[in-house]
């Protein structure tokens, strides 16, 4: 099974070697994997989604959190969550498609960041089940290349706090 | 406070840290650091490898209990030091490695005897350091040794460009260490620990499986206060051994590949499997499926991850084990339902199947007449030492033979490496035990093969007067190799004869030790005890049964129950 897992870490040079070194030379699997700095200056967010059984996902969460660097571990996928994606598509659009895409763009609530004779270039935001049902739709149309920013998650507030 | 240099600060922090032999081996990026080290009270052992270095502070440190340190130049004097630091990784040995790096300007051109080296170790060491700021000096090493000696300890190593340790700085001072995303459990969960006790007070047929956790944590009173208290019969493993005496009544030897037949029995027979400080290699556990069955299983261990890595426990108990070990005495203490009686009572019968197993198949080899055969060789050493040596070993069958026939009476006298299996990681290990301990008897079981893995330590060894004894089983192959392609490659021995062996007894001589030789079982005894009253590096070459085998042995992937016997 697919978790989401969430890591906060020091944001110390090497860093991310040391996760990604964990997972390779562990044989633990990456799906993506997206990292940036949180609003604490000196703290990054790691968010990295892996394939496994129970004992498989323990193991690196254990793992990640046995690193010296490593705040916080928190399988995400554990509670209720909302994950994102953002995705950049470039889409072939000619004079009989392109008003077709702009219409399932919409649908998408996707917006076209760049726009040439023959393509648009797409921006579009969702969860990774939004974005596999755009693109297994603007593919038979002719996706000439994209770009995925990979998983982040975080989990919903508590609903009686 | 006026200004010192960074390798003058470097020096005092070790000081500061209690470190009194270093392990090193100069070079261009360091020159600084030795000019400093020279002009301090320590002593600086000259090793002639690198890997001998950084086995020599494992060394001293797995006799002693502090953090080993080494100094290693950049470049290739790093790169011969990996061997080292994984050795110590895999045991969770403490050590504080320091090496040169090129300046930081040159960092990341090729420059002259640059490497990566803390790319290199990162899956290798606890933690690792580039320094980059001349202010982070000081403040790195001093969390690289609380890294090293805390929690599950292990090698750290820090990379110190040579530019900044030539650099001017005002000493910092000494401030507690707090690190926010590393915080080690010591303390056991009160509630774990009593749905641990009555689980013991319910078992019929129970074991105590003991790992070097014990000897880390300096838990062997602690543990032997609880098998006597409750009666437990305990197996080691090959790094557990010395955490419970060996020639004790509870005591069934070690378990695993080359463990005993009774321990391994007990294991597979056992309903209650209480396992502190070990973390269920495939050496001990055998075929996976097949490990403890019929067992509930209670495991203690400081680190988190070797908790159902690989066998599924019932009670984890994460914590130091010598503070979960009191408390769980102390849980006994005070519980007024329990009694030492009613403990041996129930566990009578299961006594007595465990001393039929080690009457039907005890630890034993056949004799062959005048040929030596080397089990007798270390039932000689434990004899004449009374057990009280400090043995190191190589790796192979010396190692097994060594782990079988020497009974260790205490902690921190078995020097071996048990889970990288570093062959010539005996003899500079035995030299850091000898720097540690002076007056002690320090005995390095090697074998032919492994021996020449770092035989130029015999000068280092004799440098610094480390009288240093070592004793060759030499049956001219590599042994363990050989000896599974006897039993599984239809006795092809490829590349396990070694027809040219240097004559071991003018080879010491050419180094100023002394070579002595047994080709005949009655000159075995004459030979140890002429070795243990020379006061000078003694080198042994005990001409053994050349395809002498170790035994038992559980084929790889079988069970611990499959054992070849004898």
């Amino acid at each position: 099974m697919k978790h989401t897992i969430s890591v906060l870490l020091q944001n110390k040079p090497g860093v991310l070697s040391r996760v990604t070194g964990l997972f390779s030379g562990r044989g633990f699997n990456i799906e993506s994997l997206c990292v940036a700095e949180t609003l604490e200056t000196g703290t990054s967010c790691l968010t990295v989604v892996s394939k496994g059984d129970d004992a498989i996902i323990e193991q690196i969460m254990k793992q990640l959190h046995k690193l010296i660097d490593v705040i916080k571990v928190t399988d995400i996928t554990e509670q209720e969550y909302v994950e994102r994606e953002m995705v950049l598509i470039r889409v072939k659009a000619e004079s009989h498609t392109r008003a077709e895409v702009l219409r399932i763009i919409d649908i998408f609530r996707g917006k076209v960041v760049d726009v040439s004779a023959k393509s648009y270039a797409i921006e579009l935001t969702g969860s990774a089940s939004k974005i596999k049902a755009v693109i297994d739709i603007l593919r038979p149309i002719g996706i000439k290349e994209i770009v995925r920013t990979g998983i982040i998650a975080m989990p919903r507030a508590s609903k009686n706090k | 406070m006026g200004k010192i240099t960074g390798s003058q600060a470097i020096v005092r922090c070790l000081e500061e840290e209690g470190v009194k032999i270093i392990f090193g081996y100069p070079g261009g990026a360091v020159l600084d650091l030795f000019d400093a080290i020279d002009q301090s009270d320590f002593v600086n052992v000259l090793v002639r490898h690198e890997q001998g270095a950084v086995h020599a502070a494992d060394g001293l440190a797995r006799v002693t209990g502090e953090v080993g340190v080494a100094i290693l130049t950049s470049g290739p004097g790093a790169t011969n030091g990996v061997t080292g630091i994984a050795t110590a990784y895999m045991d969770s040995i403490p050590l504080v490695v320091l090496t040169g790096q090129v300046p930081r300007p040159l960092i990341g051109n090729d420059a002259f005897q640059e490497v990566d080296i803390v790319g290199i170790t990162r899956p290798c060491t606890k933690h690792n350091y580039l320094v980059s700021e001349l202010d982070d000096l000081v403040p790195v090493i001093r969390e690289a040794f609380h890294i090293a000696r805390s929690g599950r300890p292990g090698p750290v190593l820090v990379d110190l460009p040579k530019d900044l340790v030539a650099s001017m700085l005002t000493y910092p001072e000494k401030k507690p260490i707090e690190m926010v995303s590393y915080q080690p459990t010591y303390q056991p969960h009160s509630r774990q620990i009593a749905k641990a006790c009555k689980l013991i007070m319910k078992a019929k047929r129970p074991v105590l499986y003991v790992g070097g956790g014990v000897i880390l944590s300096d838990a062997d009173k602690e543990l032997t206060e609880l098998a006597r208290k409750l009666d437990i019969p305990v197996t080691m493993t090959l790094m557990g051994l010395g955490a419970f005496p060996g020639n004790h009544e509870l005591s069934m030897g070690m378990l695993g590949m080359h463990g005993t037949y009774t321990a391994n029995m007990a294991v597979s027979e056992c309903d209650l499997l209480i396992s502190v400080g070990a973390r269920f290699d495939d050496r001990v556990t055998g075929k996976l499926d097949d490990f403890a069955t019929k067992a509930k299983i209670i495991h203690i261990d400081i680190d988190p991850t070797s908790i159902s890595k690989n066998v599924k426990v019932d009670i984890p108990i994460v914590a130091d084990c010598k503070i979960a070990l009191t408390a769980m005495n102390s849980w006994f203490d005070a519980e007024s339902d329990f009694s030492l009686k009613e403990e041996a009572a129930r566990h009578a019968p299961w006594f007595k199947l465990i001393r039929e197993w080690t009457e039907k198949h005890p630890l034993s080899y056949e004799e062959a007449g005048d040929i030596i055969k080397p089990q007798y060789v270390i039932e000689q050493f434990d004899r004449l030492t009374g057990g009280n040596a400090i043995i190191t070993t190589e790796v192979g069958q010396n190692q097994m033979w060594a782990a079988q026939f020497y009974k260790f009476n205490q902690p921190r006298h078995f020097v071996t490496s048990g889970g990288l299996g570093t062959m010539g990681f005996g003899l500079p290990a035995a030299i850091g035990a000898q720097m540690a301990f002076p007056d002690k008897t320090v005995i390095d079981i090697a074998g032919d093969g492994s021996i020449q893995m770092n035989i130029q330590e015999l000068a280092t060894a004799k440098q610094y007067n480390c009288p240093v004894k070592i004793a060759i089983l030499n049956n001219s192959y590599l042994g363990m190799v050989r000896q599974w392609q006897e039993l599984f490659y239809d006795k092809r021995y490829a590349s396990t004869t070694m027809d040219v062996v240097p004559d071991f007894v003018d080879l010491a001589k050419a180094f100023g030790a002394v070579g002595l030789r047994a080709t005949t079982k009655d000159e075995v005894i004459p030979v140890i005890k002429e070795a243990l009253a020379t006061d000078n590096v003694v080198v042994m070459d005990f001409k053994i049964e050349k395809e002498e085998g170790v035994y038992p042995m559980v084929p790889a992937g079988k069970a611990n129950t499959e054992m070849l016997l004898v």
